[in-house]
């Protein structure tokens, strides 16, 4: 049996979406690990919902099939909902608690379902691990390392075919030399916060 | 994250790197020492050009040369002719647009075939299955075979870069331009690179005069069979070209698939996991089809799969081929109804299609559902977005069953609640000459929109046609000064190229005064009132009129704020004063304002853009700019 690692990544334009799917292939490259990335740009910036996702191993294709994400890493509640066709039973569902609300809502009439209720829906169809990033970040030290505190949580739930050191070093390269030490931080409480 | 340019310019062969699909054919483009780039900027294309732009604007930066030439055309046409030229002259040159853009330069693309090229030159489409930023899913593999191209299709970022850097050493064998055909999923893909060395640049060269090169018809009469002579040989490349290949899946007896460019990775992975017993003709050099080997092919099978996005284009080939050949063999594909010609491939729709054609189980689950609706998230414009303003000016200005003719680019997102200000989009530059039409088949008023890219675009001839016949026609460019939607590439109008060197900026009012236009305002949109005003003078003047809009892109001026430290004004809502009227969520739109759970409004400060037109769309005045702390 071939080992593939598949993760999706999806959240709001301007979340910083696209930017953790390339550490990940990144870290992915230096842990010499096989990787396929898949992104949708184009009009998703505009605020749009983003979906990357992220294939690692003896895989082909840069896309998963349906139902065989061993991730779902979202940054908004109801972008985890929306690509609830990507998980099963054992998928792990790392997600922000912090909702954003789509202009359809104010506009257009749309319902946001209350995230208690989200959160109910996603447990039913999968292991689901909530998380604070925005409180856990700014107790880091800064609300940009958000990012860094959902990819923290992802390195913690053992999925990764390779060690959490190395997600973490590939993000401090990343980063100005100023930022290093809050992203070591909010990656650390990103790793815990997942941890039960 | 911004990809550090020294990163893709570095020498280092045999070392990996992670790049993106697009990216890696710059990086192509540089191992075989291309000389000249030219572009349009469309999306799933964009970043190609972008890398080539970011190289040199560093390199400029430091003092150095670039080692090529770079330029943002003013569209897709003149990108292939700049280009064109530089390949005459003996340069290598490459031309990246989006798949539509390909229509616009289609003109100099058909006859160019003719008279072929000198030095390489790579022409990229980026075809955009899924329309998933475009406003068509057209099949850009009809115009290699239409124009005579020789083609190549890559199926990851690894394949699109040799394919580039082999495809100008097959262009300038065969004296051909070389299509390199790609889609969104390979383009907006990230892959691990394995670096070639980099060949350093011819730089300069030398127009030798050449009377064929002047193709009156004469000329075009004795082109036309060289062209097909140059395919002949191409044929032959193709047949010993690496990028066709046959890969065996357990241990096949008769059973075959064909396939080419992304579907490749599904149809790999799909057969493994099914456990399927086949081979797997993957065509890179997809034209001319490598005939002999596509025969020996068929001939081995009893059975041969299709699997190709978008059109039949390899499957009605092979169709005909088993004609030619009498092959007694099945063809599966989108004319048995087990592929369809609508949209993007996945996984799931081939391993569904080969379940059913191999007659073994689909082991996949199959997609989750839910139970609870997500609300749409579809992109918007942006909070403080001086388009929003313009259009709410113009919807104040405009009486009942105004026409709305759009364009590409950021402002189509108009069509959305609440402001729904585009009636009818075509492609570049088709606003003003609907304006035209419908300003003779209707008595209704016409006020259409295009961005100041567009206009510099294909924007200038309709205007000149509505002067000359007199067109009762309102026509608004919406002047940002950059080309947003595609990543705020410079244009005509800005002053500074695709080099980040100064260069000549061209105002866009001077060139409608220049078309003939007697009647042109002005306009700030952040001044609503005045800018409704204004629509409403354009309105009553008889015969053409143009209202420049002009105002920054807010994305742009949010950016320069920052770097000058200056402050973004931030604004509130006093809930005493508001009576919770809508006007600024159910008529004006800005994302950055939403309802409370009691239903009182309220401005969502890590939104704002600062741009403060709220307080002028309140008709209570409950809202102001907060104060500081």
């Amino acid at each position: 049996m071939k080992k593939k690692t598949s993760i999706v990544l999806t959240g709001v334009g301007g979340q910083g979406v696209i930017t953790a799917a390339n550490l990940l292939g990144k870290a992915a490259v230096k842990a010499k690990v096989g990787v396929f990335v898949s992104e949708i740009h184009g009009m998703a910036q505009r605020g749009g919902a983003v979906v990357c996702t992220v294939r690692m191993g003896d895989v082909s294709s840069p896309l998963p099939n349906s139902g065989t994400a061993d991730v779902l890493l979202s940054m908004e509640p109801v972008e985890a909902l929306r690509n609830i066709c990507y998980v099963n039973k054992k998928t792990k569902i790392i997600t922000d608690k912090n909702p954003i609300i789509p202009f359809t809502v104010a506009v257009g009439g749309e319902q946001y379902p209350k995230v208690e209720e989200i959160f109910k829906e996603l447990s039913s169809h999968a292991e689901l691990h909530p998380v604070d990033a925005s409180q856990i970040a700014k107790d880091a030290g800064a609300i940009i390392t958000k990012n860094t505190v959902m990819l923290g949580a992802l390195a913690a739930s053992g999925v990764l075919p390779f060690k959490p050191e190395v997600l973490l070093e590939t993000i401090l390269e990343d980063v100005p030399e100023k930022y290093k030490e809050i992203n070591k931080k909010a990656f650390e409480a990103g790793m815990k916060a997942i941890k039960k | 994250m911004v990809l550090m340019m020294s990163e893709i310019t570095q020498e280092n062969p045999g070392k990996q790197i992670l790049l993106l699909g697009n990216e890696a054919i710059t990086r192509g483009a540089l191992e075989a020492g291309v000389d000249v780039a030219t572009t349009y900027p469309g999306t799933p294309s964009s970043e190609i050009a972008d890398t080539f732009s970011a190289i040199a604007k560093e390199a400029i930066r430091q003092n150095k040369d670039p080692g090529f030439y770079f330029q943002y055309s003013v569209n897709e046409k003149v990108a292939l002719e700049v280009a064109a030229a530089a390949s005459f002259c003996g340069l290598r040159a490459l031309t990246c647009m989006k798949h539509v853009g390909l229509n616009v330069a289609s003109d100099t693309f058909m006859t160019y075939m003719y008279v072929g090229c000198r030095g390489g030159h790579i022409i990229v489409s980026g075809d955009d299955p899924y329309c998933h930023s475009s406003q068509n899913e057209q099949d850009n593999r009809y115009f290699a075979l239409f124009g005579g191209a020789p083609m190549l299709e890559p199926t990851t970022p690894q394949e699109a870069k040799e394919m580039t850097r082999i495809g100008f050493e097959i262009s300038e064998k065969l004296s051909l331009p070389l299509l390199l055909r790609t889609t969104t999923r390979l383009n907006h893909a990230r892959g691990p690179i394995t670096l070639n060395a980099l060949q350093p640049p011819r730089k300069k060269g030398f127009f030798k005069k050449d009377p064929l090169l002047v193709t009156v018809p004469a000329t075009a009469r004795a082109r036309h069979p060289v062209l097909l002579k140059q395919l002949d040989e191409a044929e032959k490349i193709s047949e010993k070209s690496p990028f066709n290949e046959i890969i065996t899946i357990g241990k096949p007896k008769d059973f075959g698939v064909v396939t080419s460019g992304v579907s490749y990775t599904y149809v790999k992975e799909m057969a493994e996991e099914l456990d399927l017993n086949v081979r797997i003709l993957k065509l890179g050099m997809t034209h001319p089809i490598p005939r002999t080997i596509c025969e020996k092919f068929m001939k081995s099978c009893s059975t041969l799969v299709m699997v190709e996005e978008l059109e039949p284009f390899l499957e009605n080939q092979f169709k005909q081929l088993a004609y030619d050949i009498g092959a007694d063999v099945k063809i599966y594909g989108k004319s048995t109804g087990h592929f369809s010609r609508l949209y993007e491939y996945t996984p799931d729709i081939v391993a569904d299609a080969f379940s059913k054609i191999f007659n073994v189980k689909n082991p996949f689950p199959g997609p989750t559902q839910s139970a609870l609706k997500a609300p749409r998230r579809p992109p918007s414009l942006c909070p403080g977005c001086p388009h929003r303003a313009t259009f709410y000016a113009v919807k104040k200005a405009s009486p009942k069953d105004t026409v709305y003719p759009t364009d590409i680019g950021c402002y189509t997102l108009g069509k959305e609640l609440p402001l729904e200000i585009a009636d009818v989009l075509l492609c570049m530059g088709s606003n003003a000459g609907m304006a035209c039409g419908f300003s003779i088949a209707t008595d209704q008023k016409i006020i259409s929109f295009m961005g100041d890219s567009t206009f510099f675009h294909s924007g200038i001839p309709p205007i000149i046609n509505a002067v000359h016949h007199n067109h009762d026609v309102v026509i608004t460019i919406l002047d940002n000064r950059t080309t947003a939607m595609t990543g705020h590439q410079p244009h005509p109008g800005t002053p500074y190229d695709g080099m980040g060197r100064p260069a000549k900026l061209i105002k866009v009012e001077d060139v409608v005064k220049g078309c003939g236009i007697e009647h042109i305002e002005i306009v700030d949109p952040n001044k609503i009132k005045e800018t409704t005003a204004a629509f409403k003078r354009a309105l009553e003047f008889k015969g053409p009129s143009v209202v420049v809009s002009k105002s920054p892109c807010i994305l742009l001026e949010v950016q320069r704020k920052r770097k000058a430290k200056e402050e973004i004004q931030l604004y509130q809502i006093n809930q005493e004063i508001c009576k919770r009227c809508k006007t600024c969520i159910g008529k004006f739109g800005c994302p950055a304002l939403y309802f409370a759970e009691d239903g009182s409004v309220h401005i969502d400060p890590a939104q704002c853009n600062g741009c403060g037109n709220c307080v002028q769309v309140c008709p209570f005045g409950a809202i102001s700019a907060e104060r500081k702390q």
